[in-house]
């Protein structure tokens, strides 16, 4: 009970798609394989319910595009 | 306050290019700063020419986008005058080592209160990918289409034997530690120099076949390792990450205002 209150729980990935280049860093490095490429490359949340909200992408983002939203 | 209010926002999405990790440098600078509490006032951001010193640009502090290699030779003069504002300096390789190498030993000989980021991608990416002083031996590049014959600086070795006071080191893979030793030369009084491999795969990686981005990164990775550890023993090729020096002298600006106490001593 104490362990989910300390932890953040994901509310939402928010990814810039203009500002995007689809460099594919943040899908590379995300330890739970959550982010993938769209067809236009842009990084997309494929399986945002295995995030745990680590922040990594948005830490190592180039482009200040993805901002991880949390409860 | 948010990283997003130290932005110019109107200037996204910027000019580098895509997976430039001088992009993962201004994201760890931007939670460095707001980690600190610092109002967007305190702080003058110094830079020359090159791709690394866009960044000035793209920040909302003062900014001063001046000429190639004297963005600290500027800084010294606005830190001089202004010594209570948080002066940084970011610049590229070349600009820090070749054209700007002179500035760079005397600003550390000084041990004025800057902070210098040296933005190491080993090349000079936004005149087409010529050879830096940090490039080392046997790279490719533009000026060097059989790899080049230079040895490179060690620009911790360097920064340390000019006389600075803060010497530190980290990669655009390791964010975290990079964003903690931003902070830490931010807060340090006297000259700090923050070393950052980051990746151009633009010019050094394609050049270089060393693959995207990504694939760089994972370079740093496997290719660094803490101040140290015995990893460095065992293989004495990898890179050292971490605070290299951290030592206290006397300030210039300082020192600087003990001479002017003496000059007007019996005038006033």
């Amino acid at each position: 009970m104490v362990e989910t209150q300390t932890k953040p729980k994901l509310k939402e990935h928010r990814i810039n798609r203009a500002w995007c280049k689809g460099c594919g860093i943040c899908v590379a490095f995300c330890p739970k394989q959550v982010l993938e490429l769209d067809d236009q490359d842009k990084a997309v949340a494929a399986r945002p319910e295995d995030c745990i909200a680590c922040k990594l992408c948005e830490l190592r983002c180039p482009d200040l595009a993805i901002e991880i939203i949390t409860e | 306050m948010a990283v997003k209010d130290f932005i110019r926002e109107r200037f996204f999405p910027h000019i580098w290019c895509p997976g430039c990790g001088h992009g993962i440098v201004l994201n760890s600078l931007l939670r460095a700063v707001e980690s600190l509490g610092m109002s967007k006032n305190e702080i003058v951001m110094v830079s020359g020419i090159g791709c690394s010193s866009r960044i000035s640009g793209y920040l909302d502090f003062h900014t001063l986008h001046t000429i190639h290699g004297r963005a600290l030779a500027f800084a010294t003069g606005v830190k001089l005058s202004r010594p209570e504002l948080n002066l940084i300096v970011p610049m590229g390789d070349g600009d820090a080592l070749a054209i700007g190498g002179n500035h760079f030993i005397h600003a550390a000989r000084r041990n004025i209160d800057l902070t210098a980021i040296v933005m190491n991608n080993r090349i000079y990416g936004m005149t087409g990918g010529q050879f830096s002083p940090l490039s080392g031996c046997g790279v490719m590049a533009t000026t060097a289409p059989f790899a080049t014959v230079d040895q490179s600086f060690d620009v911790a070795e360097l920064a340390r034997a000019a006389g600075a006071t803060f010497v530190a080191r980290s990669t655009t893979y390791h964010v975290q530690q990079l964003t903690k030793l931003l902070r830490e030369a931010i807060l340090h009084e006297g000259f700090s120099v923050v070393e950052v491999l980051t990746q151009c795969p633009t010019y050094f990686g394609r050049r270089n076949k060393m693959g995207g981005a990504v694939e760089m990164m994972k370079w740093f990775k496997d290719n660094t390792t803490p101040v140290g550890s015995k990893a460095k023993t065992e293989n004495p090729a990898l890179i050292e990450r971490g605070i290299f020096v951290q030592t206290e002298r006397p300030e210039y600006c300082k020192a600087y205002d003990q001479v002017i106490e003496r000059a007007q001593k019996g005038k006033k």
